[in-house]
């Protein structure tokens, strides 16, 4: 079922039943998009919902399988990013996609600077740059190298030179993610002055607050397909969030929940991690959090909430800029993985194949790789020694092919996973911080991953586990700490009273109870 | 099934080595034999292996610096550097014959290799130059710097020891082979036998991923710089000794490019990763035989070099992902894995 | 541009701080210039102190006459080292060039067809390794080695000797004088090289091209996503440094009124040192063509001193401009990590 909202007037421009497949998958399957002149129209959708991909075929990067697209009831064809820019479709991405190296003027009207005999008019350049930078509010010194401004003001040099190309339409893909609160506002007050042009804008974000402030309608996906087209004003967040992750409130209170009882046993002791304010700019906001022995710690929250810079901030993948940590009571300074390493500390990374897996390796070296690291090169692991651990593992994980000799590249994702699972437990650590451990894995390997992963809290591991799901979150974890915006906003005991409904009223924010 | 892959990846450069030994016999009558001429081997195939001596171990070196994803452009330098040293040393001592003395010279020489590797070393993993850029420093100021020891000269030296390192036989075979052959059995008992050849591999292979596995990759790297280094040297050692003087412009001349096709023809890709040593001395001693091949086909020396030019664009253009996608462009699994990110 | 995320000193944009910001970050990209110029008054005050008659004009004048074919070769470099590439082939080319002149001239081709000939031969190579390495994503240090291999490999198959050239046209070329008063002159060359360096800087500050080189050098990615031509100026600063190489040839041909396989050899280095001293960031996308000048003329000014000196040997150059290699890679290292260094690892 699909909902619309009521719409007036003419849309700028209507995608109706776009169908994208890739060999394999079905990206987008009748998916509508409209847009009015003068509106901010939020596109939302969690991770793999065909955000990306619809943008891309806005855009001009892809072809489509299917439907129809319509500019100013025209119906169009764009056979790249060229003729989609010329048609007044723009896009600024995520990572400002600018030259640092060259001027602001330049940034702005490269490849379309004013031209006398073939020659560059400097002059008329700077002039046309600074002209259209006051259209947008922005007193810059257009001659000054891009590099040399914030990231803020590189992304409204970006707009301008979107907005140069007589857009029509805006497209906005993350732009907030790197920008701290008094530039988010900068960039708003930009925004509704495009807005008040006419310009129709799509703002994508995985920031729901900021959503909710800008936005006057949205589009939901899921799973590549359309969930429905809302009013912001009419949808509350709560529901938003319910109509992304797919489960009707109704749903997800009838959600099984898994007896808990292991919970109330948690005797905790001295915190084996302990972390005071601790923080990163540009990363994660200052938290408290404590994790004791044999605990299991779930993080909860919307991608790009922090999870993941915060499991990096407690491994030292990234250095923490502000606050304390204390592992079994002692403050410590995490300069590199292998000082987290060190004092018992593991992290396998929700990038399993940049960061995780060395794919050129067969599965044996990967397994040993972590453990023979702290070892360092002189010390090797004896051939013995490494088949008896990696054969333990293969048995235990149950991963297959079992063949040591294996390139790991050829293995599956569930596979992947478990030799990275494998490699962590043979260093021993006392806490293990698994990221997003059963994304991209099939059923079967998942509940073996999970289970996994309740044993070795019952032998008396930490564990932090970090996960877009949340069922799997509820069902393992004795604590619950809920991320929002870069921010850890609530910690919950994992009791009897506590469900999916509870965590995701936290998750979407504003009204949580208690 | 690695043995399988690993040779599946030597298969080219093995096939190509066999042809031009056989095509060798339609060209020279003795090619194949090996006589005992004064209690030393004597032949063709001798020849080759002497030649290439200096070559496999220059590219031993860089195997292990271009498994981490660097490159070393420094060795041909180096090794003039280590010749005019040694043979500057030797021709001070006031017995050049002197066994010991040699033997100091030798290892002065090498230790000031030494030193430059750890600068190389110094510049890429601590500073953070790119390789290229960094090692081009010692390329161009190495040269003068082995001038400056001999003076501009090209210094002679007649010493019976110093001879052998580069001309002499042991067991009838020749010194310079053998020293090869050690370096080449250390440096796989070294990646081998410990643990520095998985973690090369995986520096190479996955700079973030090795990060987060807790490796710390600012001494390793350090370490193949140095490696690279010496091997050089030794390189430069023999060189000169074979010649019995230091040539600083003959000296290495070029041996850079050499070593890395001997590299990359030994299936060493590099972006770095997976290395192999064995496929490295395959290369050199492909190009040496190579450089025999066209003498004694009667093609002129210089002809070797369009046929380098025409060896690695091809084995570049197969190792180019893009390429092998524009020619067989019918199966992109890759694409699935954008479509569902 | 990760470098100036979180750069805590610049304010946001509309306030006058951001001034400062302006002021510190130009004179900072014109630091390695103004590094180089200062060197080379340095030098050049060091040897009018220092030797008698150095301050004669007609020593400055001889830098030129005697570098003329690297100032050429270099502007060539500049281009592809300011996208971010680099070209190892030059020295081969300028081989293969005065090989394949001496050779057609000799055989009594006229001089109108073997100078566009050879022309024509230095730019379609430099094409070619342009379009392998952008269509096949081949390392540019790779694609011309086997550039560097194949061009001096022709010309050795050309002719392994020097070939001396008598055409009446090159010989009149090569005698040309352009004279001024007190007696100092300079080639005819010199005009060449000065006037592609003029053609050359024209063309990087004044046109879309140009400056699609430097969005290049800056950021590829980003250049391809602003609908800028990647593919065609990519591979066009390899069929220009195949040019400039090629001219540079027939430059140096006319300076030494022959042909051999074996001219130029680590010319490339000394273009690559000319490059970077010059201050134009090897990473690409910053760098002026006047300092590439400067860069040829320290160089050039190096040799002279030495000469001058006497007791000074040759090989004091290499060993000069190994250390200012290495410092002015430092200096460039300082100069754009400075921000990246602030914001944190």
């Amino acid at each position: 079922m699909v909902e619309q909202s009521p719409v007036t007037g003419v849309p700028v421009l209507e995608m109706s039943g776009i169908r994208k497949v890739f060999p394999g998958v079905v990206a987008l399957d009748g998916v509508d998009l409209r847009l009015q002149p003068g509106e901010v129209h939020a596109l939302m959708g969690e991770n793999g919902a065909g955000k990306s991909t619809l943008i891309k075929v806005l855009t001009g990067v892809y072809d489509i399988d299917g439907g129809q697209i319509r500019l100013a009831g025209q119906d169009v064809h764009f056979s790249g990013p060229l003729p989609a820019q010329q048609a007044g479709i723009s896009t600024v991405y995520q990572e400002v996609n600018l030259c640092a190296n060259l001027s602001v003027a330049e940034n702005i009207l490269l490849g379309r600077e004013p031209r006398q005999f073939g020659r560059i008019r400097w002059g008329q350049t700077r002039r046309r740059a600074r002209e259209l930078l006051q259209r947008l509010d922005l007193d810059l010194d257009v001659s000054a190298p891009l590099g040399a401004y914030s990231l803020a003001i590189q992304q409204m040099v970006a707009i301008a030179r979107a907005v140069d190309i007589d857009a029509k339409v805006l497209i906005l893909d993350e732009p907030t993610s790197s920008l701290d609160a008094s530039e988010v506002a900068q960039l708003f007050a930009v925004i509704r002055r495009l807005k008040a042009q006419g310009v129709a804008i799509v703002f994508v974000s995985h920031f729901l607050d900021q959503v909710y402030e800008i936005a006057d309608r949205m589009t939901v996906l899921r799973n590549g397909r359309l969930v429905g087209e809302y009013r912001t004003a009419e949808l509350p967040q709560m529901e938003l969030v319910a109509k992304m992750i797919g489960k009707d409130l109704a749903t997800l209170e009838d959600l099984e929940q898994q007896p808990r009882e292991t919970t109330a046993r948690i005797e905790r002791g001295e915190a084996l991690v302990q972390a005071e304010d601790l923080g990163r700019k540009g990363g994660i906001e200052p938290f408290g959090l404590s994790i004791h022995p044999g605990e299991i710690v779930g993080l909860a929250g919307l991608l790009g909430s922090g999870r993941t810079e915060l499991a990096r901030l407690l491994f030292g993948a990234d250095r923490a800029d502000e606050g304390r940590l204390k592992v079994d009571g002692k403050a410590v300074t995490l300069r590199s993985p292998r000082a987290a390493m060190n004092r018992g500390i593991a992290f396998s990374s929700e990038n399993r194949r940049t960061e995780g897996i060395v794919g050129d390796l067969s599965v044996r070296e990967n397994i040993i790789l972590a453990l023979q690291a702290s070892r360092g090169w002189m010390r090797p692991i004896s051939r013995r020694r490494a088949d008896e651990l990696v054969g333990k593992y293969v048995k235990a994980l149950d991963i297959r092919p079992a063949d040591p000799d294996r390139r790991v590249r050829d293995l599956s994702g569930g596979n992947q996973q478990k030799v990275l699972l494998a490699r962590w437990l043979i260093t021993e650590p006392r806490l293990f911080i698994v990221d997003e451990p059963t994304r991209g894995i099939d059923v079967g390997a998942k509940a073996e991953i999970q289970r996994l992963v309740a044993e070795l809290a019952d032998g008396g591991m930490a564990v932090l586990f970090v996960s877009a799901e949340l069922e799997e979150v509820l069902r393992l974890s004795h604590k619950i700490e809920i991320l929002r915006d870069r921010r850890l906003v609530e910690e919950l005991e994992n009791t009897e009273a506590v469900d999916a409904d509870r965590i995701m009223q936290t998750i979407a924010g504003g009204q949580s109870p208690s | 099934m690695s043995k399988n892959l690993l040779s599946h990846r030597l298969f080219w450069p093995f096939a190509v080595l066999v042809l031009l030994l056989v095509l060798n016999i339609f060209f020279s009558n003795n090619f194949f034999r090996i006589t005992v001429h004064d209690g030393h081997l004597v032949g063709t195939l001798i020849d080759i292996a002497r030649r290439s001596a200096p070559l496999i171990l220059v590219g031993v070196g860089m195997t292990l610096v271009i498994a981490t994803g660097g490159i070393d452009l420094s060795v041909g330098s180096v090794m003039a550097v280590s010749g005019a040293l040694a043979c500057l040393l030797i021709g001070d001592l006031s017995d050049p014959h002197s066994v010991a003395g040699v033997l100091g010279a030798v290892l002065l020489a090498l230790l000031l290799c030494l030193v430059l590797g750890v600068w190389n070393g110094f510049l890429v993993s601590v500073i953070g130059i790119q390789p290229i850029v960094a090692t081009l420093i010692l390329m161009v100021a190495g040269r003068g710097l082995a001038q400056l020891i001999t003076d501009g000269q090209i210094l002679n030296v007649s010493s019976d020891p110093y001879r052998v390192i580069g001309a002499g036989y042991f067991l009838a075979l020749p010194v310079s082979v053998l020293i090869a052959a050690a370096v080449v059995l250390i440096a796989s008992l070294l990646t081998g036998r410990t643990a520095l050849g998985l973690l090369l591999q995986a520096v190479g292979g996955s700079p973030a991923a090795s990060r987060l596995a807790g490796i710390q990759a600012r001494g390793l790297t350090w370490l193949v710089y140095v490696i690279a280094a010496v091997c050089a040297g030794i390189a430069g050692l023999i060189y000169s000794s074979n010649v019995a003087s230091a040539d600083s412009n003959a000296a290495g001349n070029l041996i850079e490019l050499d070593a890395i096709l001997a590299v990359v023809i030994g299936g060493t890709a590099l972006t770095g990763g997976r290395f192999s040593l064995s496929g490295t001395v395959l290369g050199a001693v492909l190009i040496q035989t190579l450089n025999v091949t066209t003498v004694s086909m009667g093609i002129p020396v210089e002809a070797t070099l369009l046929f380098k030019a025409i060896v690695v664009v091809v084995l570049c253009l197969s190792q180019s992902p893009a390429f092998r996608e524009r020619v067989f462009s019918r199966r992109k699994p890759a694409l699935t894995k954008e479509a569902a990110a | 541009m990760t470098e100036t995320k979180g750069d805590p000193d610049i304010d946001l944009g509309a306030q006058p701080s951001s001034n400062t910001g302006r002021t510190r970050s130009l004179n900072r990209r014109h630091v390695p210039v103004l590094a180089t110029l200062s060197l080379l008054a340095f030098m050049y005050g060091l040897g009018v102190i220092n030797y008698e008659g150095f301050d004669h004009p007609q020593v400055v004048l001889n830098v030129f006459v005697d570098n003329a074919f690297l100032l050429v070769v270099a502007v060539g470099m500049t281009f592809v080292i300011l996208t971010g590439g680099i070209d190892l082939s030059v020295g081969a080319v300028v081989a293969l060039t005065t090989t394949l002149a001496a050779t057609l001239l000799e055989a009594g081709w006229p001089a109108g067809v073997v100078l566009p000939l050879a022309l024509l031969l230095g730019t379609g190579l430099g094409l070619s390794m342009g379009a392998v390495i952008h269509y096949f994503k081949v390392e540019p240090f790779i694609a011309t080695l086997a550039g560097m291999f194949l061009a001096r490999g022709l010309a050795l198959l050309i002719d392994r000797n020097s070939i001396p050239i008598t055409n009446e046209f090159w010989v009149s070329v090569a005698q040309q004088r352009i004279r001024f008063d007190r007696g100092v002159f300079i080639s005819s060359s010199v005009i060449l090289a000065l006037v592609v360096v003029l053609i050359a800087a024209i063309v990087l500050t004044w046109t879309r091209f140009g400056r699609c080189v430097y969005a290049i050098g800056g950021n590829a990615d980003s250049a391809l996503l602003m609908g800028l031509p990647v593919a065609r100026t990519r591979i066009a600063v390899y069929g220009i440094s195949g040019f400039c190489a090629s001219l540079g040839g027939v430059i140096y041909s006319f300076y030494t009124l022959s042909g051999y396989s074996l001219h130029g050899n680590g010319l490339e280095l000394d273009a690559i040192a000319a490059v970077v001293i010059g201050g134009v960031l090897l990473a690409g996308g910053s760098g002026y063509l006047f300092g590439t000048v400067l860069g040829v003329l320290v160089l050039g000014l190096i040799q002279t001193i030495i000469t001058f000196e006497g007791t000074l040997s040759s090989w004091w150059t290499r060993i000069v401009v190994g250390a200012l290699l290495f410092a002015f890679i430092v200096l460039q290292r300082v100069v754009t990590g400075v921000s990246a260094v602030r914001s944190g690892p």
